[in-house]
């Protein structure tokens, strides 16, 4: 039987809705898992910054736990939430849209798999998963919830979400984009997101996963994605953070790859008044290769936080960890990078880089990129940066003509512009570009002294 | 001081002018007077000011300017930020030009091209129409045309950058140029092309200032004048026989005639 501390009782009433109400029909799996999740969170809580927790050494969850988010749980209500659905368009016929709204799956919004054999995207609690897909030993199987609040908080509330399978060998190209959504509602919502892909053997999978909300509005998204990359499979993956100015998101990815397999990442944030996501690579049999790529721009007081880890468990892998961040105002950038080469991982390869820009005075960075290396022939590096802009590139740029904002602004998103290159489909590529360059604050910038 | 030029105002005129960096006084003392279809070579041994001198006049903020006045087409140059200088048709060729990674060579061109034109009271140039003007560019300085896909200066070498300067200053056709250094680190087959692109530009209604440390690129380029810089003052000027003589003898003579009160 569960029990919580009356500070959870919210959580705890939330969470006795859900097992009851709509919930209640679950497969007796899934009911196991939510009700070990929420063992899991009333025993753990919320994290704090307390003494020797370096995994949440620079972000207080405080405000978050302080607050009584409503959890909503009748059927999604589509009216005016479209806006908030990604809007650029894709080519191809094998695209597949689900869209979220306040945790709810829309099925009037969203254009899931129609007739593709060999492609499984729905709703979780829908009843069209193809039988042959094993969901039971995938669900929770990447993003345990044994040392998380976050996650397990997630599980527990585990009903909707997005199940994508690619089977082994399937050859075309898929696309799936997610659009979790948080609507305009009387008081704070949250939502808690789920994702699974499961890429098969040799295919191909591109996944936009995007969060979005009302800009004035206090909400909570608690997300957790899993996905799995099978061997020789390619999984692109988007992250497009473009939650309210007021909100708060907390993510937790986990990735695992097999054999010869290619994952390739692009993490997007805009506005937030706390974001962490917190994302883990396991690099799971030779031949790997993933590349995180990263770009954040804050501004006013908002923080957000990132925390990768990715683990060269086996030999002949190759990671590269690229995140960038442009901080204006009193907003803070905390940036934890590890990357793990196991003792019998031999020439493993990887490169990890944090460079911010901080575009005010009172900005701040806190950036800890680490390596642990217990193999003996491998090629690892690191780096990290944070600086105003260079004054002598500006002189360069002025000199052509160009006035302080015009040659700031175009040195801020030339900045910007080596990780939204990395965005390999040309429409979001172009959609983010525009997002970013109006998000770049107009005014004259800090300069970095020289000599 | 013979004027070479049409016309009887200097295009620049440099009096008195004195600059320091930092607490260091670099140019103590410099008075030049620069007209129209003039080309200036400025040379002098290492640290004696002649970057300084061109950096000065392009704006680098990095220079204190301490005493005197420079006027260009009779407007008092110091007291315009370097965008406007660069506007009104001042060009400084960077002896270390910068790289700038994630800015398309493009549009930093046509954005220099624009502003220009904005200044002037001109519409912005037609994408069309800048496509047209750049391609003439690139050939007329031989630059290969890939490097201008790519972000600007990145990953370029020495000599590639430098002819990137070549063509931005015939892109931007501006009115006094200001070479800095740009032959030194230049094989021989780059020297040439960028002399070709200096000469190109030089017309009746330009003036160029060449800042050199070395001879070898006025065997390409004939100056009007040469003027040695030796501890921030000009301390000789002549025809282009000075430059030679310079070869000939080395800085130390310029040093022992300059200790001798000559």
């Amino acid at each position: 039987m569960t029990s919580a501390p009356t500070k959870y009782a919210h959580y705890l009433a939330d969470f006795q809705s859900l097992t009851q109400g709509p919930g209640s029909g679950a497969p007796a799996w899934l009911k196991d898992i939510r009700d070990n999740a929420w063992s899991r969170f009333s025993a753990t809580g919320f994290p704090t910054a307390r003494r020797g927790n370096e995994r949440w050494k620079y972000t207080n969850v405080g405000p978050i736990a302080k607050i009584d988010f409503d959890l909503s749980l009748g059927p999604a209500a589509a009216n005016g939430s479209k806006d908030l659905a990604l809007s650029y368009p894709v080519e191809g016929p094998a695209v597949h849209d689900l869209v979220y709204i306040d945790g709810r799956y829309s099925s009037e919004l969203s254009s899931p798999a129609s007739g593709s054999s060999g492609v499984t995207a729905a709703s979780l609690a829908a009843t069209t998963i193809d039988n042959s897909f094993d969901l039971e030993s995938q669900v929770g199987h990447y993003a345990p919830v044994d040392d998380d609040g976050f996650a397990a908080l997630n599980t527990a509330f585990l009903h909707d979400g997005a199940i994508i399978n690619v089977a082994d060998g399937h050859a075309e190209k898929v696309t799936i984009r997610l659009s979790y959504i948080t609507t305009d509602g009387a008081g704070p919502r949250v939502t808690h997101p789920r994702t699974l892909v499961v890429a098969g053997r040799n295919t191909d999978v591109t996944v936009v996963e995007s969060y979005a909300g009302p800009k004035d509005n206090v909400y909570f998204t608690n997300a957790v994605t899993e996905i799995s990359v099978g061997d020789g499979a390619r999984v692109d993956h988007y992250r497009l953070l473009l939650e309210g100015e007021k909100a708060f998101h907390v993510g937790t990815s986990r990735v695992k790859q097999e054999k010869d397999s290619s994952f390739s990442s692009a993490s997007f944030t805009l506005g937030t008044a706390l974001a962490r996501h917190d994302l883990e690579v396991l690099l799971d049999a030779p031949g790997a290769y993933c590349s995180l790529n990263g770009l954040y721009l804050t501004a006013d007081n908002q923080h957000i936080d990132n925390l990768i880890s990715i683990d060269h468990a086996q030999p002949h892998c190759t990671s590269r960890l690229k995140y960038k961040g442009i901080l204006d105002g009193k907003s803070r950038a905390v940036f934890g990078g590890t990357v793990m080469v196991r003792p019998h991982a031999q020439k493993s390869d990887a490169e990890q880089t944090d460079k911010n820009l901080l575009l005010s005075q009172s900005a701040e960075v806190d950036s800890k990129p680490s390596l642990l290396i217990y193999a003996d022939d491998v090629k690892c590096s690191h780096g990290a940066t944070a600086g105003h802009i260079d004054a002598d590139t500006l002189f360069y740029l002025r000199s052509r003509g160009l006035d302080l904002d015009t040659a700031s602004r175009m040195l801020v998103h030339a900045f910007a512009s080596e990780i939204i290159e990395t965005i390999k489909p040309a429409p979001l590529r172009e959609y983010l570009d525009t997002i970013f360059t109006a998000a770049i604050p107009n005014k004259s910038l800090p300069i970095a002294s020289v000599r | 001081m013979a004027a070479a030029g049409n016309g009887s105002t200097p295009l620049l005129s440099i009096k008195g002018l004195t600059a320091s960096a930092g607490d260091l006084e670099i140019l103590r003392g410099i008075d030049l007077e620069v007209f129209a279809g003039e080309v200036h070579a400025i040379m002098g041994p290492n640290g004696s000011g002649k970057s300084t001198l061109a950096n000065v006049l392009a704006g680098r903020p990095d220079y204190k300017v301490t005493s005197g006045e420079v006027l260009y087409e009779g407007q008092d140059l110091l007291k315009l930020e370097p965008e406007i200088r660069a506007r009104m048709g001042v060009f400084m060729a960077f002896q270390y030009p910068l790289e700038l990674p994630g800015v398309r060579a493009w549009q930093f061109l046509k954005a220099g091209v624009d502003a220009s034109r904005l200044h002037r009271g001109e519409e912005e140039m037609s994408a069309r129409e800048f496509d047209q003007m750049l391609k003439a560019k690139i050939e007329e300085v031989q630059i290969d045309p890939d490097l201008i896909k790519r972000a600007v200066n990145e990953g370029f070498s020495g000599g590639e950058k430098k002819r990137n300067e070549i063509l931005q200053m015939a892109v931007l056709k501006p009115k006094l140029a200001l070479l800095d250094e740009t032959d030194s680190g230049l094989d021989i087959d780059a020297l040439r092309i960028v002399a070709q692109g200096v000469n190109m530009l030089r017309s009746p209604e330009n003036a160029i200032i060449l800042v050199t440390h070395y001879q070898r690129i006025l065997n390409y380029i004939t100056p009007n004048y040469v003027h040695v810089l030796f501890d921030g003052r000009i301390v000789r000027s002549g025809g282009p026989e000075l430059a030679h003589e310079l070869e000939e003898k080395g800085y130390d003579w310029i040093k022992e005639t300059v200790d001798a009160g000559v």
